[in-house]
């Protein structure tokens, strides 16, 4: 059974509250770079950055995307995804990363994201932005950016994207 | 993927799930740290009972990139000299625990007889005149990325040049290149043309000069001088002449045309003019891309427990 938790406004909304959240807490966009994370967060970084155009015409934010395969814990246990590369589009020493995902579950996807980056250089923060939060942590990481939380229970699975966000 | 022995054992989508993959790798290549964890804790020894720099050297550089332990194995150096058999030192070094041999043998099937006695995963890096199924993938990741072909060579022409007869290289490419839809003519004397291409689905000439014009990938191999000795080339001049690429020769290919070689390249014979001054030669790409090839079979053979072309 399939349930529409979140509808495409809903999504629109909460990116666009998020995306004031990401300028209010680093007090505008200066150093700012979003980095998706391949490949469900690839598209939410897009969007944020559609979002903080039109807050902050000044400053256009980099976008880039991250691909965590060979550095997860369980690799080898999931199928890399064919033309989900990694694009880091500037050097990232000293500036702000936010990296964003749909979904965030366990966690090993940000664990393996963050020492991903350390081969780009060293930036100055690293916050995490996610559409949905759906718990079940299994590492000391949480979200600096939150669209929805949203209590699963283990086995269901969560599909996000910009049309909305299904529960099944 | 448990070995690489031949470039037969892959179909078409196995090549174009390796050629992805190799993207991945083309990227951390290119990384300011070009290393990741994926191998971390995997023993890669690199067994090698005939001489080679830069197949070695490209072997070691990528599992190196995947954080795999490596240990190189020169058969100078080794008990082999002593009289050991292959089978002992194969065993032998097994012993220590080891992940993937990377196996280059002058007999062909050598690496086919070792996967027999022991658990590793062989990875065949050229058996006599056999196969050298990374060189292949390689010269096919480097001609869909030189040519925008990534959905395969339909239509594509090749014409490969020189020595067939003795030529592993020649034997996987033709191979490697028709299974992703490429038309291929091999060009070369009659002397060091294969006995019999039963099966082979190519297209022979010997007259470089007509090819020329309409390939979009010339590709040229390395001239043995010790064919000379068996007299199945009168001279380096005479060879030069008629299957050399001159700087007449080079003027004829078409703008897009790419010009490639497996070296080492031997100038003045099989190449005449400065491949420096070719726009179309992607000779040191393809050495570049050998690495992130070599990256792509390590990780599948070693670090991949599932189907790497799973979907989402």
């Amino acid at each position: 059974m399939a349930r529409e938790v979140m509808s495409a406004a809903d999504v629109r909304r909460a990116l666009t509250r998020v995306a004031h959240e990401i300028v209010e807490r680093n007090h505008g966009l200066d150093g700012v770079v979003l980095v998706g994370l391949q490949r469900g967060g690839v598209w939410v970084a897009e969007a944020l950055a559609d979002v903080l155009a039109g807050i902050d015409a000044q400053h256009r934010v980099p976008v880039g995307a991250l691909d965590v395969s060979f550095h997860r814990d369980d690799v080898g246990l999931r199928p890399i995804v064919p033309g989900s590369v990694t694009d880091i589009p500037v050097p990232l020493d000293g500036r702000v990363v936010v990296l964003t995902d749909d979904v965030l579950f366990t966690g090993r996807t940000v664990r393996a994201a963050l020492e991903a980056l350390n081969e780009y250089g060293r930036p100055r923060a690293v916050q995490l932005a996610v559409v949905v939060d759906r718990g079940h942590r299994e590492l000391p990481i949480r979200p600096d950016y939150v669209g929805k939380n949203l209590p699963t229970s283990r086995d269901e699975q969560v599909a996000a994207n910009a049309d909305g966000v299904v529960l099944r | 993927m448990k070995h690489l022995l031949s470039i037969t054992d892959l179909s078409p989508a196995d090549i174009h799930g390796l050629l992805e993959l190799t993207d991945h790798m083309v990227e951390i290549s290119g990384r300011p740290i070009p290393k990741v964890p994926a191998l971390r804790g995997r023993n890669v020894v690199s067994l090698f009972f005939e001489d080679s720099t830069r197949t070695r050297t490209s072997f070691d550089t990528a599992a190196k990139r995947l954080s795999a332990d490596t240990m190189n194995f020169a058969v100078s150096s080794s008990s082999v000299n002593k009289g050991e058999s292959l089978r002992d030192t194969v065993e032998t070094i097994a012993a220590m625990g080891v992940d993937a041999f990377v196996v280059r043998h002058k007999s062909s099937g050598a690496p086919q007889m070792i996967t027999r006695w022991t658990n590793a995963s062989i990875i065949n890096a050229g058996d006599g005149w056999h196969q050298h199924p990374t060189q292949a993938l390689l010269d096919c990741y480097t001609i869909r990325t030189g040519l925008n072909r990534r959905d395969g060579f339909d239509g594509l022409h090749i014409a490969i040049v020189g020595d067939i007869r003795h030529s592993r290289v020649a034997r996987s490419d033709v191979q490697a290149f028709s299974a992703l839809g490429a038309r291929v003519t091999l060009i070369a004397p009659p002397t060091l043309l294969p006995p019999s291409l039963e099966g082979w689905p190519v297209e022979v000439s010997h007259d470089l000069d007509a090819v020329v014009p309409h390939v979009d990938v010339l590709y040229l191999l390395r001239v043995q001088r010790e064919r000379m000795d068996d007299a199945l080339l009168p001279s380096m001049e005479e060879y030069s002449a008629m299957y050399g690429l001159d700087s007449r020769r080079a003027a004829q290919l078409a703008p897009h045309a790419l010009v490639m070689h497996p070296g080492p390249m031997n100038r003045g014979v099989e190449m005449v003019v400065d491949p420096a001054e070719l726009p179309g030669s992607v000779i040191l790409n393809q050495v570049t891309n050998g690495v992130a090839v070599r990256m792509a079979v390590l990780f599948s053979v070693l670090g991949s427990g599932s189907d790497l072309r799973g979907s989402e």
